[in-house]
């Protein structure tokens, strides 16, 4: 079984993309699955069922999404093995942006659209900086030079990356993202053993144990403070 | 392996003199990583430290590896830049239903239009997709792609700085908020040319040209109208896209010179391909396309006959364009018959 790692901001085009890849995937008779990780809330399972692919959906949460991921991956490949499946697609929601559930030596995807600003590679950490394949979506909406300019910025961020650009409503571009998504000669077994691509914050304070009242007295652990005396040096 | 240890002892000042393209690579490293730009490398890496690293998700080693990728391709890249595609040459695949498509080999010239005509859906998408991935027959259509009459460079896949072919079309809309040169100088700025300014002087003049109503530098881009938009942009991708092929998708009959503006792209040399259902834009080409259940069904030259039709077309089109002005005016519309 092959196993590949999609992330993105909410609302990127993931779930758009994956749909697409994965039809020209079947179509030369793959058998694919899915899985999603979210933190309150997913319809994607339903769309996935609806275009004939088994899916799992896991939701963190009040618990840090990531660390989820991570904690559930192993047996969610195990479900994957089970039932057969060549490819294994796992498409999980970039929430703070700090993070990104990449693993060693596990194909890993970063989906970001040319709406969310020329400025947000720069903001989106591990999550694009590590990904061995950007795909860049909703370039039907902005113009050329836009588009371009957003490549850059993420060429810029990213230049070990392969970049993309994919049309999630059309498809444009799927069939050929599919090719990098699948090797024949690429056999998990488990994921026992491979390490995650960049460590996980280790925050642990009060306010993830429950605490929810406000003030000095009831922080406790791994607790950080604004700076409010030193001009900004975000220009 | 050498580079990386030569580019460990220079400091981000002098590698920033050796290669000015550099300045886009540092723009994106996180905030007080690189505070100091006459320190050397190495010795700004490893005042990084774990809690930095940690804190700003950045990765030292990793760091360094995508340094030397991107000067890599960088040098690729303006190698590739210096080989301008003069043609592209599309060899025949087959159609949804697997039946061969019916020409020897399909010639794209810069400086030449080819119209393409088909219903949605009918394999407009799949045809433009075969040219970006430069496909050698490993597509569905098995069509094959050739650059200047020569198997392509791999290159074309994956470059991100430079893709094949550029794309507009009625949907597409500035959403960014800047002015007309606030925004060409962001565009440049990611092309690194040289002159930037005299290109997005002669960019504007040209926009102005192919639009209706004037604008200025200053006009924000998101407040231009429809024609105006898609002059700027046309003009734009004319004079500051990489691409070598430029796809339009339709003209509106409205706010912009059509004619003036397929001319500009000819002149700066483009390969043009333009989707159309409208008898003129067709005709405005040298050769069209028919697309037809996913293949290329027919492929017909522009005939003598058909550019004198062009023309009286062309004179109907104006009429119709006279009478709207009058109509918006409130005049008679009888007095012009
Ligand atoms: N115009 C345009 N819209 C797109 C494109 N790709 C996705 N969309 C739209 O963007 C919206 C979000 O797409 P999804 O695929 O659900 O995004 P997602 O990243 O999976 O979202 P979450 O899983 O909820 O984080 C949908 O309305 C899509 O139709 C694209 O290339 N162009
Ligand atoms: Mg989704």
């Amino acid at each position: 079984m092959n196993l590949i790692t999609i992330s993105g901001p909410p609302s990127s085009g993931k779930t758009s993309v994956i749909l697409k890849t994965a039809e020209s995937l079947m179509q030369k008779g793959l058998k694919v699955g899915a899985v999603k990780f979210d933190c309150l809330h997913t319809d994607d399972d339903i769309a996935y069922e609806k275009a004939g692919i088994p899916v799992k959906k896991g939701l963190s949460g009040q618990l840090c999404p990531d660390h989820y991921f991570v904690s559930n991956i192993e047996a969610v490949v195990e479900w994957g093995l089970a039932g057969g499946f060549d490819l294994l697609i796992s498409e999980s929601a970039g929430l703070c942006n700090r993070c990104s559930p990449y693993i060693k030596e596990v194909k890993a995807v970063c989906v970001i659209d040319n709406l969310s600003g020329i400025n947000t590679p720069k903001k989106i950490g591990p999550m694009l900086r590590m990904a061995d394949i950007v795909v860049i979506t909703k370039g039907d909406i902005v113009s050329q030079a836009e588009r371009e300019v957003f490549s850059a910025r993420v060429h810029a961020v990213n230049p070990t990356a392969i970049v993309m650009h994919i049309n999630g409503l059309t498809g444009q571009g799927a069939f050929e993202l599919g090719t990098l998504w699948y090797d024949e000669n690429q056999k998990l077994d488990s994921l026992k053993g491979k390490k995650l691509r960049f460590s996980m914050p280790s925050a642990l304070c009060s306010y993830c144990l429950g605490e929810t009242r406000i003030g000095e007295s009831y922080q406790m652990g791994n607790v950080r403070k604004i700076n409010l005396e030193e001009k900004s040096n975000e220009a | 392996m050498k580079r990386k240890e030569q580019l460990l002892l220079a400091s981000p000042a002098r590698l920033l003199k050796e290669y000015p393209f550099l300045k886009s690579f540092f723009m994106q490293v996180p905030e007080g990583i690189l505070y100091d730009h006459q320190q050397p490398l190495q010795h700004l890496l490893m005042e990084v430290g774990e809690e930095k690293s940690e804190n700003q998700g950045f990765d030292t080693g990793h760091f360094l590896d995508q340094l030397d990728e991107f000067i890599h391709q960088m040098e690729v890249f303006s190698g590739m830049a210096e080989k301008t595609v003069r043609s592209l040459t599309i060899l025949p695949g087959n159609d949804k239903s697997g039946q061969p498509e019916n020409f020897e080999s399909l010639q794209f010239e810069a400086s030449t239009i080819t119209s393409i005509v088909g219903p949605t859906g009918s394999g407009k998408s799949r045809l433009l997709a075969d040219i970006e991935w430069v496909a050698q027959a490993d597509t569905p259509t098995k069509r094959s792609v050739l650059i200047n009459n020569e198997k392509p460079n791999p290159d074309w896949r994956f470059a991100s700085g430079k893709k094949l072919v550029a794309q507009l079309s009625q949907n597409m809309n500035f959403v960014m908020d800047l002015s007309v040169s606030e925004f060409l100088e962001l565009h440049a700025g990611s092309r690194m040319i040289a002159n930037a300014d005299i290109v997005i002087q002669r960019i504007i003049e040209a926009a102005n040209e192919l639009a209706g109503e004037k604008f200025s530098a200053q006009t924000p881009i998101t407040s231009l109208s429809g024609g105006q938009s898609r002059a700027l942009m046309i003009a734009d991708t004319a004079m500051l896209s990489s691409s070598p092929v430029v796809l339009i998708d339709e003209i509106e009959n409205a706010g912009i010179d059509r004619k003036k503006a397929l001319a500009l792209l000819t002149g700066e040399e483009k390969i043009v391909l333009m989707a159309t259902h409208d008898p003129i834009l067709a005709l405005m080409a040298d050769q069209r396309i028919i697309i037809k259940n996913g293949g290329i069904f027919k492929v017909v030259k522009t005939s003598d006959e058909e550019r004198e039709l062009l023309a009286e077309l062309e004179k109907g089109d104006k009429k119709l364009q006279e009478l709207r002005t009058k109509l918006r005016a409130g005049e008679q519309l009888g007095d012009s018959i």
